[in-house]
């Protein structure tokens, strides 16, 4: 008994199988990571608004005087205050050698000994409303000239180039995604052009046009899923060193290359990975559907 | 039954541009076949057999004028409906059309499995149109391996396998001995026995005279006799 034929367009031949599967995964290379980068700045910019909105810093000048009341010196003045101020919570007066360490840059290992008047630096954490002004104006009536800030203005701007790199990645996957409909679309019109006369005999023995077009459709869709889990793939070792690279920045703890590297990647990443395919199933399927139904209007 | 009423074709010009029509290949042709009915299509070559038998299969749009096949108006019918007319008629080409890619048994058991057939009936009636035309050793030959007899074979057992109700053939015999030519034409009068409607095409005036049928006879696009 002859064995029965699966594929009487013969489409293993016409849409090749090599063409469509690599240009894909290059398409899917490029999505993961435009995923990869916009998952991963919401995860540090999320993570960088909280440090950096309740941050509170203090600076104030001559530390030693006495405050306006003169009750006691502005520092303690100050430090006190702070103690009872809504929203203000675990102050901290950096000490002498931090201070030196952080000026070191611009004055030197000892800023201290070049016997410049440096203010005393409190820091704190602020969970309260607005960029604290109100603490700048209750902290001057103790001790004038006290400076108060809050990086809630910093936060916004994290906030607005976080969305604005979002922005790009969505640009990106969309670019992708309409460049990886039209290559399916390109490798389906050529497979059609040269299987002419056989999708001919095949509308004239009483094929549908979806019979034809399912084919096809289920061809490209097989191509393009191999081509995307593929470009999945090839993007893993590379988000790993990136994540690598972005590890410092992410607050994690130092664990060494490819361990630092999975615990760097956002979970939401390894559901958006497995993604891909899918949507390059669905891309390729619905591309071909429509190319090909396009094509047979031609045909009687 | 099939009905042609002042149907006229002209093909359009490819390098004229949009709308540029050739001159007319069918002009004002009306006929009718009842049911069941068998008629021989004969006249010089461009005379428009092809062409006729073209617009019987659904391949081409009259310029004008009214065709209705198994009693539906072709013009007015939906693209998936004329795919499932399509499955009603047997068609033989005169250049075989058979698909390089796929065996003989393959060939023929395409319209049945378009028709979504089960697999164990395509079994038992493509072996058997193939033993029939006496190609029962020849299931897995290429269309390439087959000598033009033996492809114009197994066109005639793709266009016959499903039993259609409207069968067209175009030289069916050209390419046939005059031993296959009587089986051929001995498979094609039993199918329209059994109430298949059947138009044949060919040059070959002995057929004609060994089956006498009615004849429909074309030239110049005009149909010159009929009946």
């Amino acid at each position: 008994m002859a064995k029965r034929h699966t594929d009487p367009l013969g489409l293993h031949s016409a849409l090749e199988d090599w063409m469509l599967p690599v240009l894909v995964a290059a398409m899917s290379f490029l999505a993961a990571l435009a995923v990869a980068g916009a998952l991963a700045s919401t995860v540090l910019a999320a993570q960088w608004q909280n440090d950096t909105a309740a941050a509170l810093t203090i600076q104030v000048p001559q530390p030693d005087a006495p405050d306006t009341a003169n009750n006691a010196t502005r520092l303690a003045a100050v430090q006190a205050a702070l103690q009872t101020m809504p929203g203000v919570t675990s102050p901290r007066l950096l000490s002498v050698d931090a201070l030196n360490h952080l000026l070191a840059p611009w004055l030197g290992a000892d800023a201290a000994a070049l016997g410049l008047p440096l203010p005393a630096v409190i820091t704190a954490t602020w969970s309260g409303p607005g960029p604290g002004d109100a603490i700048a104006a209750a902290l001057n009536k103790l001790a004038p000239g006290t400076l108060a800030q809050t990086g809630v203005q910093w936060a916004a701007r994290v906030t607005a180039l976080t969305g604005s790199l979002q922005t790009c990645a969505a640009a990106v996957l969309v670019i992708v995604a309409l460049v990886g409909g039209a290559l399916v679309a390109l490798a389906t019109r050529a497979g059609l052009a040269q299987r002419r006369e056989t999708i001919e005999i095949i509308h004239g023995l009483g094929a549908q046009d979806g019979d034809i077009a399912s084919r096809f459709a289920s061809r490209a869709t097989v191509l393009a899923v191999a081509g995307a889990a593929a470009g999945a793939l090839l993007a893993l070792p590379v988000l790993l060193w990136l994540a690598a690279l972005a590890a410092p920045f992410s607050g994690l703890p130092q664990l060494g290359g490819l361990q630092h590297g999975l615990a760097g990647l956002p979970p939401a990443l390894w559901t958006a990975l497995p993604c891909l395919p899918l949507a390059a199933a669905v891309i390729g399927w619905s591309s071909a559907q429509l190319t090909v139904r396009g094509w047979l209007r031609k045909l009687v | 039954m099939i009905r042609f009423d002042d149907v006229w074709l002209k093909y359009r010009h490819q390098d004229r541009g949009p709308g540029a029509l050739a001159r007319d290949v069918l002009r004002g042709v009306d006929f009718k076949i009842p049911d069941g009915g068998f008629r021989w299509l004969t006249g010089p070559s461009g005379a428009g057999k092809t062409t006729l038998l073209k617009l019987i299969y659904l391949a081409e749009h009259p310029t004008q004028g009214r065709i209705d096949i198994m009693g539906t108006h072709a013009a007015k019918i939906s693209r998936r409906d004329a795919a499932l007319l399509r499955r009603r008629i047997g068609v033989v080409y005169q250049d075989f059309r058979l698909l390089a890619h796929l065996s003989a048994y393959d060939n023929v058991a395409l319209p049945m499995r378009l028709a979504r057939r089960a697999e164990h009936q395509v079994h038992a009636d493509v072996t058997e149109i193939l033993r029939w035309v006496g190609l029962a050793n020849r299931l897995g030959a290429l269309p390439d391996e087959l000598s033009g007899g033996e492809q114009q074979r197994v066109a005639i057992a793709r266009a016959v396998v499903g039993r259609p109700k409207l069968l067209v053939a175009d030289e069916p015999t050209g390419n046939l001995d005059d031993e296959q030519a009587g089986r051929l034409m001995t498979l094609i009068t039993a199918l329209n026995r059994l109430g298949t409607t059947v138009i044949v095409a060919t040059h070959n005036h002995a057929l004609v005279s060994a089956y006498p049928a009615p004849r429909l006879e074309m030239a110049e696009g005009r149909l010159t006799a009929h009946g």
